[in-house]
Formats: structure tokens, C-alpha cells, sequence
């Protein structure tokens, strides 16, 4: 099943003066069509203002269509009589933590989301302690959040977003402002989500290093939708995404490097383990080789 | 000419219950025209670090010497000091207020009491050495893009014609290609214009790419303080630190634990790719 369906999806986003005439119109998506099955892990690229962060936020209502249509879980996002069965659906995380954070203790801030909607308590504390669990911060629940590091804080906002038991999380950017450590965690924490509780995950992300384990690699370029395939796919079509002002893995621009070099290696390595099992054979009997 | 650290400590509410030690004793010099990148996890002190290079924080202990003189000596000039170790914080573009380009890279000259005409003439300069065209001047901040943005905030910092630059993590949150061109423009400052920088990152393929120095923050201390080759050798202690070395490093390592003799100080991928290549006799090994 399809959680998530646009169709012939626009949005622009509109200026207006003083009297409220409009000045600018600049769209953002552009017939943009897209479906995302059930409990898959999509990684979204795109250069700074290609359109995928207005396509988030078309996800959970936060924008709603200019034209055309989405459907979240076959509810369309514009019925504003099911926008918060949408918002429960489609949880989002955003690229600052310190912006998503509003508990003095943990445990609290995790509580927010479903007290707001009316959960009974024991409810409440049972989805908390679940939640803190698969983000890995049990240990963590009676601290401030203003005491931990940048990797942690965002694993708190991602167990507030579970909390509501949502099909989908939606995280825009959710590591570029944590240490290479803070990315671990985080990336191991949404994998795992998206493994053990089936949850769909719609990662933007501009390391391209994130979107190696996704199961599908969308790109976005002028509110389109430009590529759409498997990560061994799209990574092996370098010179392509480097004209969308993206980049590739290390190992991936490596191997490329050397195919241009004319060594034979094949096509669409991503990992290092892989570039390294690749490159043996063809060292193996050079000089000073073993 | 440089800039010193010496016995440098800071310790976060002292004699409170939460005291906390952000800096201890650390011990640096960075010379004019040096490109340094500093790296630590969060919460190691670098931006601690940073504030006390320009005077923004004054140290508990120790001591920043500046040209050779003490910042903490009475009388000595703060505000001038701020005009020469010029910082660029974390999401600059917060801090553009201005209704159009120009007048927000004007806002420092201005401040400095010189004539219209030196001012324009400097964020002119400004805006051209970080390559902004010309067309937008008048446009307001706020309908630029990420990585345009921020180059107005980068201009603004320029104007004030400092001798050193600190920038927090300039490409955080820029797509690949505003991070190449931010960090070209970073490095034609420093190359062609001599100006020393300093940048802060947690993009290990970043730093290895354009700088000359690494410096590794850990729990308050120095805990690396050397050329990128150096530093990700030990790369097995910076992952302990919550760090990493460049993909690249870890490629190299295992193929010499697999028995093939690459150089083991490779850092970038052009390095990697001219070595690779010349171990396979496809020429052109040497050239980087």
C-alpha cells in the first residue's frame, strides 16, 4: 500500500505587498508526482532550494497543495477535518534540535506530543518508555535535554515524533548540524525504526553517505522529480548528479575516479568494503604487493 | 605575527554547583597566513575556544597573546581587536537584518566612523571577493538562497577587513555544490589574500580537503595539533572522541591491512586516485 500518493502536486510560494497585491509568484513543486509504499526508507536529495523541504512539508500538512492533490494514508491533506489524523500520521523532524525541544526533563518533552491529544495517562507513560527505548535514550529520561550532546537531543525530538505512533517520519536534514558522532546515532536510530517497527522513513539529507542504505534514492530539481531509482543506481550515474549540484559517497567518486583512469572496475560501487573487495584482484602480483 | 594561546582555561560558573571546566590549558600558536581547521565533538570546547580569540569571552586563566600582546592588558583595544579576528558564526544568515544586500555589508564599515565612500568601497570589495554578483546588491537578504545568504554574512565580516577569519561550520545545512564554492572562496582569501583562517567543522572529508592544520579538541584540552596526514593516522584515537577520519583514510588502511603498500598519510580522493593508479602502472602517480 502506498502511505503516501501526490498527484500533479504545485506549490508556490507568494509574496504580497502592502495592499496585499501579489508581487512575486515563485513554485516551488512542479507537477510533481510521487508514491512511497508502506514501511520503505527513502532517501531525498536536491540542492539547496530544489523544492524537497516544501515537499516535506506538504507531508504533514504544514503547506498545503496550490494544485493537485496528496493523500496520506489515503487521507487528502487539504480536508481539514482529517488534518490532525494526518499530523498523527506523519510525524517530522526538523535540522535544529534545540528548535524542537520544549521539556525541562526528557521524559517530559517526549510526553508533550500525546498529552496534547488527549492520550489517558498510563497510555502516555507506556508510549514515553517505548519511545525512549527504540531511540536508545532510556537511560537519558530524567536528564534536561540542555544537557546532552546534539546527536542526543535529536534522538529525543525522533522519540517525541514516535510517541505519537506514527506510520511516517518525515526528517529534513535531521544531522547537518551534529558532530560525525551525532550521525551515527541518529542514522542507526532511524534504520532500526524503519527495520524493527516498520515505520516508512522519508530522509532529506545532502550526505550522500545516508542515502547508501535507503531502499530508493528520489532526487528533486526545480520542484520535479529528476531520478528515482535504487541508491546503486543513482550513484553510478555521477557525472548526472553533479550537474543537480550533488556529490557522491567517497568510495563511489573513488571509483570513479579510477574508471576514468582506465582501471576496469564495476559500475555503482557505494561502499568502502565493496570499492576494497574490487580493487584486491587487480593489486594482487603488482610490485610490492603481497 | 600570530595570534597565541597560552595556558588557556575557562571554567562555565565558577564556584557554583555547576562549575564546568570548557577549557584546560590549552596551548597553540597560529601564524599569519596559516589555514587551520579545528575539529571536536559537540561539547568540547571549540566554540568556547573561539569566542576567546576575539575577546568575546574572557579566559579564567591564561592568557591570548595577539601580535605578541597580551588582549588582557588594561587599556588594550577589544574593539579593534574584533575588527581583525573577524568571526563568522554558526547559520550567519540569522543575522542579516538590512533591507537590501548592500547596506547590510555596509553595517560594519559604517560602524568603524569611515567616510560613505571608504565604506561602499569596501563592501564592494567584500561582496566581489566572496563572488556575489553584482545585480543583487539591491535585493533583500531574505529572498536569497541558503548558500547566497550566507555569503552576505561572510561579505559582512570581510568589510571590516580583518587579518584573521574564524568561521563556525560555514557549509552547515548547504547542499554539496554551496559547500565547494563557499569553502573555494574560503580558501582564495587565504591563498591569494593571505588572510589567516581558521574553520571550525565536522566535515572530516572537509578539513582534509583545504587545510593545512588540523587542531583536535577533546574535553577541553589540545588533544591533536598537526598536518591532516598526521592527524587521521590516528584515526582509531578520534573515533574514541566521537570523531572520524574521511572515508578516504579508511579506505587506504584497509588495503594495506589487506597487503597493498599505499601511502598511509592520504587523505583526500585525488590523493588516494593518484596512488592507486600508479600502483596499477596507469602513469600519472606522482601528480597532486
Amino acid at each position: 500500500m502506498n502511505i503516501i500518493k501526490a498527484v500533479n502536486l504545485v506549490f508556490d510560494y507568494i509574496r504580497r505587498d502592502e495592499d496585499d497585491k501579489v508581487e512575486e509568484v515563485s513554485r516551488a513543486l512542479d507537477h510533481l508526482n510521487l508514491e512511497i509504499e508502506e514501511g520503505s526508507f527513502v532517501a531525498v536529495l536536491g540542492h539547496n532550494g530544489s523544492g524537497k523541504s516544501t515537499l516535506a512539508k506538504q507531508i504533514n500538512g504544514i503547506l498545503l497543495p496550490t494544485e493537485g492533490t496528496v493523500w496520506i494514508s489515503e487521507m487528502d491533506t487539504a480536508d481539514e477535518n482529517l488534518l490532525w489524523e494526518v499530523r498523527k500520521t506523519a510525524g517530522m523532524v526538523f535540522q535544529n534540535p534545540d528548535n524542537q525541544i520544549i521539556g525541562n526533563v526528557v521524559e517530559e518533552d517526549v510526553a508533550f506530543g500525546p498529552e496534547n491529544i488527549g492520550v489517558p495517562t498510563p497510555e502516555i507513560w507506556r508510549r514515553v518508555d517505548e519511545s525512549l527505548r527504540a531511540t536508545g535514550m532510556a537511560m537519558y529520561r530524567k536528564r534536561s535535554p540542555n544537557r546532552l550532546s546534539g546527536g542526543q537531543k535529536q534522538r529525543v525530538a525522533i522519540a517525541g515524533v514516535l510517541a505519537m505512533k506514527p506510520r511516517c517520519i518525515v526528517l529534513d536534514e535531521p544531522t547537518a548540524m551534529l558532530d560525525p558522532n551525532g550521525r551515527r546515532e541518529v542514522i542507526r536510530t532511524i534504520r532500526e525504526l524503519n527495520r524493527a517497527e516498520n515505520i516508512t522513513i522519508l530522509l532529506i539529507t545532502h550526505y550522500m553517505e545516508e542515502a547508501i542504505d535507503a531502499d530508493r534514492v528520489i532526487v528533486v530539481d526545480g520542484g520535479k522529480i529528476v531520478m528515482d531509482d535504487v541508491p546503486r543506481q543513482i550513484f553510478s550515474r555521477v557525472e548526472e548528479l553533479k550537474r543537480y549540484s550533488l556529490d557522491v559517497p567517497q568510495a563511489t567518486e573513488l571509483a570513479w575516479e579510477l574508471r576514468q583512469g582506465g582501471v576496469d572496475l564495476p559500475d555503482g560501487i557505494l561502499r568502502r568494503e565493496e570499492l576494497v573487495e574490487a580493487l584486491l584482484p587487480l593489486l594482487k602480483g603488482r610490485k610490492g604487493c603481497q | 605575527m600570530s595570534i597565541k594561546a597560552v595556558d588557556l582555561t575557562y571554567t562555565y560558573g565558577a564556584g557554583t554547583a555547576f562549575e564546568q571546566r570548557a577549557l584546560r590549558g590549552v596551548n597553540f600558536e597560529i601564524k599569519d597566513g596559516e589555514f587551520v581547521g579545528l575539529i571536536g565533538h559537540t561539547g568540547s570546547g571549540k566554540s568556547t575556544l573561539i569566542q576567546h580569540l576575539n575577546g568575546l569571552l574572557k579566559a579564567t586563566g591564561g592568557d591570548i597573546l595577539y601580535h605578541g600582546e597580551s588582549i588582557y592588558q588594561e587599556g588594550y583595544n577589544l574593539r579593534a581587536l574584533r575588527g581583525k579576528v573577524g568571526l563568522v558564526f554558526q547559520y550567519p544568515e540569522y543575522q542579516l537584518f538590512e533591507t537590501d544586500v548592500f547596506s547590510d555589508v555596509c553595517f560594519g564599515p559604517r560602524n568603524l566612523g569611515l567616510s560613505q565612500e571608504e565604506i561602499e568601497k569596501r563592501a564592494r570589495h567584500a561582496l566581489r571577493l566572496v563572488g556575489f554578483p553584482e545585480k543583487l546588491y539591491g535585493k533583500s537578504p531574505f529572498e536569497l538562497s541558503g548558500g547566497q545568504k550566507r555569503r552576505v554574512a561572510i561579505a559582512g565580516v570581510l568589510a571590516m577587513r580583518p587579518e584573521m577569519m574564524i568561521l563556525d561550520e560555514p557549509t552547515a545545512g548547504l547542499d554539496p555544490k554551496g559547500r565547494d564554492e563557499i569553502l573555494g572562496q574560503i580558501e582564495r582569501l587565504n591563498r591569494q589574500h593571505g588572510l589567516t583562517i581558521l574553520l571550525v567543522s565536522h566535515s572530516m572529508e572537509d578539513v582534509a580537503r583545504y587545510v593545512d592544520r588540523i587542531m583536535v579538541m577533546n574535553h577541553g584540552e589540545l588533544a591533536f595539533d598537526g598536518a591532516p596526514r598526521e592527524v587521521f593516522r590516528h584515526y582509531r584515537e578520534l573515533e574514541a572522541m566521537g570523531l572520524a577520519a574521511p572515508q578516504i583514510t579508511y579506505i587506504v588502511q584497509e588495503l594495506r591491512e589487506r597487503g597493498v603498500p599505499v601511502d598511509d598519510s592520504i587523505t583526500t580522493v585525488k590523493e588516494a586516485a593518484a596512488a592507486i593508479l600508479g600502483l596499477l602502472g596507469k602513469g600519472g602517480g606522482e601528480e597532486t
